[in-house]
């Protein structure tokens, strides 16, 4: 598939064609052996997509949708019962190709913090509590950058003041800082070395409103002086609309629908992203809200077929015996619905009438 | 005169921490003053962020800590003359409270039901088993669930909107009139969210329960609130109708927690987050 500029963000020279992340079929399983009894939790299972440069991917999900496995997978952070089955996951950093689970623990170490990075939610996992900020630095940055002593602290330094944080943040202690500030520290820690990619996985979910708005503009500002790829994950879609260029819905282990969020926004194919986006309550907005019917399901014994279809309105009888495959409906439109991809007109009157 | 349902007077509360050489005073309150009318019931809705003191003003309101200064009336009686057994017990079953995240409210290792069945025998004094379990079901049907459906299930079997549905019905077992909501929907997913902010419509109109509704989501709270206060360091800042205030806030910090909202609208009306926007937040 190809990638065009994001021409709503104004991320326009934005991404060339080779994408600098590509997942491939990728399939992570939790095997679980009990007293006996094996059980197997496919929390990423057939996984296909691909992060251009200088974008910012953003991928929606409920609590047990896979997200934090893919971060996971992703990262090739997991140990067992976690293990990939199946399928690749491929950087394409400047200096070369590399396939995450072909690399040896040396080469990993070496990508690390350098080319890949990640912003976690809670930042008080983040910082040691009882240690001066700058020793987070030197601990997370001091082996990627060539600046040794007083060159490197003045490195930081300049690298903090470009975040809107003082110098004199080093030499505090984490709880001395206020939550924003604390996460601000983890974005510059992540941001120090320059990635070409950077995992973010709900950095503001535990912010207060105003506060996440400013890091979330400060995460944007980073991301285009670097010209770094993000992979933003958060529940909370409305920061998806505020932020990503291009967004991924998952549900139950796979990708639902995939487009340009703007496009996804405006016109959401999937019943399950329609009813993401029409449920969300805004001020301003006195239409009741409905919520979904039935439970998330579990992903040690999944539905047969599609694993929306016991709370699809759509549902039909394919979608109970016949997993959907991801349809490129338009260009950098994908979705994995039956009823959808058969629908021949694909026109947007048509859809707001089966709303829900 | 009949009484209020609940007046809250002139309520401070201050903690103070002692060091070894220091004191440490933090008015976690100060001066909050609302009440509810008994005929009207009605969601009344807090809104402040972490450390604002609304989760002090709720634990005051439900008589689990006492107001440094002020006073607070349920029903035209002075909590804190509510001290005996007898009495505690006779407030808790008008003032039920719902907590923010479900699956701490419930012990992992006991079924969900036990808990519905201990709120019937000692809120609503039901001697029998049968007694119990028609008490039960009842509430339970009010929230769109039944005993069939939960009995004897355990906590890890069900999703968070299903466990918060349970403890919402839990709060209904005893009649009560007044619910404190303390962050009820936050720790719910998205698609269950709508389900419960539903619920607490459907006990207003329906039930007539009042309901204090404490979040930092302005987005439910337009849509559930009638009345709602904004409270920012202790004090409220800006009291009213929701939908006027929420609309056209007046004070400062309102408005800034009005414009911090990122919505989905706004998003493709030029207001996304830019470099500009760094400028006006930070």
């Amino acid at each position: 598939m190809t990638f065009q500029p994001a021409t709503a963000s104004g991320n326009v020279e934005a991404a060339s064609s080779t994408p600098v992340l590509s997942v491939d079929a990728l399939k992570a399983y939790y095997r679980l052996k009990l007293f006996g009894i094996e059980r197997e939790v496919r929390a990423v299972d057939d996984l296909t997509f691909e992060i251009g440069r200088n974008e910012i991917y953003g991928l929606a999900g409920e609590s047990s949708s896979g997200k934090s496995t893919l971060i996971r997978t992703i990262a090739r952070a997991i140990r067992p019962p976690l293990a990939v089955e199946a399928g690749s996951v491929r950087f394409n950093f400047s200096d070369g190709t590399r396939d995450m689970y072909r690399l040896s623990p040396q080469e990993l170490a070496g990508i690390r913090w350098k080319r890949l990075s990640y912003i976690m939610q809670g930042s008080m996992s983040v910082l040691n509590p009882v240690r001066r900020i700058k020793h987070s630095f030197i601990d997370f940055a001091m082996p990627h950058v060539p600046e040794k002593g007083a060159a490197f602290f003045d490195r930081i330094g300049r690298h903090l003041e470009k975040l809107h944080l003082d110098r004199s943040v080093l030499n505090a202690f984490p709880h001395e800082l206020s939550g924003g500030m604390r996460q601000r520290v983890t974005i510059a820690l992540a941001t120090v070395c320059g990635p070409e990619f950077i995992i973010a996985d709900e950095p503001t979910t535990a912010l207060d409103v105003i506060v996440q708005k400013g890091v979330l503009a400060m995460l944007r500002e980073i991301q285009r002086e670097l010209g770094s790829s993000v992979l933003f994950v958060t529940h909370d879609i409305a920061v998806h609309a505020n932020l990503t260029d291009r967004l991924g819905i998952m549900y139950a282990g796979r990708l639902v629908e995939e487009g340009w969020t703007r496009d996804l926004f405006r016109r959401p194919l999937h019943p399950y992203t329609r009813h993401l986006i029409s449920s969300l309550p805004q001020i301003g907005d006195d239409t009741p809200k409905k919520g979904l019917e039935g439970s998330p399901p579990n992903l040690a014994a999944p539905p047969s077929g599609c694993r929306f279809h016991p709370r699809c309105p759509l549902a039909v009888d394919i979608c109970r015996r016949q997993a959907p495959p991801m349809v490129t409906v338009t260009p950098g439109r994908r979705v994995a619905c039956h009823v959808v991809t058969a629908d021949p007109g694909l026109s947007a009157p048509a859809m707001e009438e089966a709303r829900p | 005169m009949k009484s209020n349902l609940l007046d809250v007077e002139h309520v401070s509360k201050v903690f103070s921490g002692r060091g070894l050489f220091s004191r440490r005073v933090k008015h976690a309150v100060q001066d909050v003053s609302f009440s509810l009318d008994a005929d009207r019931p009605e969601v009344f809705t807090i809104i402040g962020e972490s450390g604002s003191g609304k989760s002090t003003l709720a634990g005051m309101i439900l008589n689990t800590l006492r107001p440094t200064n002020g006073h607070i009336r349920f029903a035209g009686r002075d909590l804190a003359y509510i001290r005996s057994r007898k009495d505690r017990l006779a407030f808790m079953s008008r003032v039920q409270a719902i907590f923010q995240n479900p699956f701490e409210a419930f012990n992992p290792l006991k079924p969900v039901d036990r808990y519905l069945f201990m709120a019937a025998e000692v809120f609503a004094g039901c001697r029998t088993k049968e007694a119990r379990e028609t008490r039960v079901d009842d509430a339970l049907h009010k929230v769109g669930l039944s005993l069939a459906e939960v009995g004897g299930r355990y906590p890890h079997e069900m999703s968070g909107g299903q466990l918060q549905r349970i403890a919402i019905a839990r709060a209904l077992v005893s009649n009560p009139a007044l619910i404190v909501a303390d962050e009820p929907v936050s720790m719910i997913d998205a698609s269950l969210r709508m389900t419960v902010i539903n619920l607490f419509r459907m006990l207003r109109d329906e039930l007539g329960v009042s309901i204090i509704y404490i979040t930092h989501d302005l987005a439910t709270a337009y849509y559930i609130s009638d009345r709602l206060i904004i409270m920012q360091g202790g004090k409220v800042v800006e009291a009213g109708d929701a939908r006027q205030i929420l609309a056209a806030p007046q004070h400062p910090y309102s408005l800034r927690l009005r414009e911090a909202v990122l919505s989905v609208d706004g998003a493709w009306r030029g207001s996304r987050l830019d470099v500009d926007a760094l400028e006006s937040s930070s």
